[in-house]
């Protein structure tokens, strides 16, 4: 589903985000990205989503390489990702069931299927009867869950999430990864970048350690192919 | 395929109510936005109106371009049909119509006011005269005066009058007007294209996060670009209709003083006020520049606004 070939990214204030990091993730996967503020975590998702561009070095997801995707593509591309925010990047003027129906609003989807799925989106998360309240209305983790909801309710094949827990407490944060953990069993690609070690630990996934840029240790196979010609 | 243009439409109906109802909840920031389009427009149409109404009042000019031959008293009637059918075969006269002394009384009694005072009057004053109409392609200044210089010959001739200069610089200031009509419509559309331009950036800026987010989960251009050029389009047909009705006001308020200025010339002039089609042109004008002013906008600002995390 995702392969990083030897990417380098340079920010241009001069800042290195990745350097030469090769990885890979199946579909179907569930993906934790390890490490401090500022090993690569962020950078990597972003490269996922074509927030950014590589400096160096080739991403392909979904059997797409992202640099040869002309931008007008790019929307169509966007519609085939959900993601999930730290600050969940909501409307907040708009209410809970505008603000899950915008990634189906935007691809033209016929009313009916939008009231079908929206409905279906946020059953899975816990919060049908709240379509109608306004975003600000609801505590933090129902927020998270609504950004949830609308992350997956175009049904993507690849879900990515930022620090989907950094605002939560413990409690509700091992119950939102456990959400993600439900879409990975039903075959979505879940790739989540997180600092909470343990969450990590207790729901038992492959975990990518990143730092400063690097691949930290061995938990991962690197792609033989990949390093031999390093 | 019937049921992705249905929801293609309904998408459409969606972006157009939603633009609807931010105009709405801004209802003074609009206002004046309409206010100052509505104005630009109201000149152009104002001009328009002007020299239609010139045109109206001097009764088109454009068929004035004539020679009155009158000719000498006591020369009979049957003479005057004799000359009228020989100017006739001559080249550059369209045609020729003989207004007998008596026909001509008789339309002055009846149109100048003067019936009564006519009535003391022993005998005709008035002589017959012939009404040339030149034709079209002798309406020169130079044809003119040749025709002029034909009848004045004859001996039977008073008098050969013609208005053709007055008619000509009055056709020449009414092009004037029209060159200034155009002139003003290209700068003032300008004015309105650079303030719904303005209107809409501004808009853009304030619902930046939203455009954000929007990009984000896949929304291309021309999805986030479509509520913009509708609110271009309605602002447009609000500054279109109200130029309308600033337009119908003011001839409301002109009708009474014209009328009692015609009253005073004897006339029973009213003022003319826009065709049908004027108004839709008007309306499409605004509705065009609505548009045009938002896409142009739309299409540099959006652009800019790329999502970054």
């Amino acid at each position: 589903m995702i392969i990083f070939d030897r990417v380098s990214k340079r920010y241009p204030n001069g800042r290195a985000g990745l350097t030469n990091l090769s990885l890979s993730i199946d579909a179907g996967e569930m993906v934790f990205l390890t490490g401090r503020s500022g090993a690569g975590k962020s950078t990597v998702l972003k490269l996922i989503t074509l927030l950014e561009r590589p400096t160096r070095g080739t991403v392909v997801v979904g059997g797409k390489n992202t640099a040869t995707l002309a931008k007008r593509h790019m929307p169509a591309f966007r519609r085939g990702i959900g993601i999930v925010f730290q600050d969940h990047k909501l409307l907040p003027e708009r209410p809970v069931y505008d603000n899950v129906a915008l990634p189906l609003v935007v691809a033209d989807t016929p009313l009916k299927e939008i009231d079908k799925r929206v409905r279906a989106a946020l059953d899975q998360v816990g919060l049908l009867g709240k379509e109608r309240a306004l975003p600000l209305e609801l505590s933090v983790g129902e927020q998270q869950r609504v950004g949830i909801a609308r992350a997956v309710v175009s049904k993507p094949a690849l879900l990515i999430a930022d620090e989907p827990t950094g605002n939560l407490d413990p409690d509700l944060a091992l119950e939102v990864m456990r959400l993600f953990k439900r879409f990975q069993e039903v075959g979505v690609t879940v790739v989540i970048a997180t600092h909470a070690v343990h969450l990590v630990r207790e729901l038992a996934q492959r975990e990518i350690a990143l730092d400063d840029g690097h691949i930290q240790g061995a938990d991962i196979d690197p792609l033989p192919g990949m390093v031999a010609t390093r | 395929m019937s049921l992705g243009l249905a929801s293609y439409g309904a998408r459409h109906v969606q972006a157009f109510l939603s633009s609807l109802g931010r105009l709405a909840r801004n209802p003074f920031g609009s206002l004046l936005t309409v206010i100052v389009i509505a104005l630009a427009l109201v000149l152009p149409l104002g001009l328009q109106l002007f020299v239609n109404n010139a045109l109206a009042a001097t009764g088109g000019f454009a068929n004035a371009v004539d020679l009155s031959v009158y000719l000498k008293p006591g020369v009979p009637v049957a003479k005057a049909e004799q000359l009228a059918q020989s100017a006739r075969a001559r080249a550059g006269i369209a045609h020729v119509e003989v207004i007998s002394a008596d026909a001509a009384l008789a339309e002055f009694r009846a149109n100048s006011g003067f019936g009564a005072a006519l009535g003391a009057l022993t005998s005709n004053p008035l002589p017959h005269v012939l009404h040339v109409h030149p034709a079209a392609d002798a309406e020169s200044q130079a044809s003119l005066e040749s025709l002029r210089r034909y009848f004045t010959a004859w001996p039977e001739v008073d008098l050969v009058q013609t208005d053709a200069q007055w008619v000509m610089r009055f056709n020449a200031i009414l092009e004037v007007l029209r060159h200034l009509l155009v002139i003003a419509a290209a700068v003032l559309g300008a004015g309105v294209i650079a303030v719904i331009g303005n209107t809409i950036r501004l808009e853009i800026l304030n619902r930046r996060a939203e455009i954000e987010v929007t990009k984000l989960v896949g929304g291309s251009n021309g999805f986030v670009r479509r509520p913009f050029l509708y609110e271009g389009i309605l602002y447009g047909l609000a500054g279109g209709l109200l130029a309308w009705g600033i337009a119908a006001g003011a001839l409301a308020g002109l009708a009474e003083p014209i009328a009692a200025l015609a009253r005073s010339y004897g006339s029973r002039y009213v003022l003319v006020g826009p065709t049908p089609q004027e108004l839709e042109i008007l309306i499409l004008c605004g509705v065009t520049l609505g548009w045009l002013g938002a896409w142009v906008s739309a299409s540099v600002h959006l652009r800019s606004i790329e999502p970054r995390d």
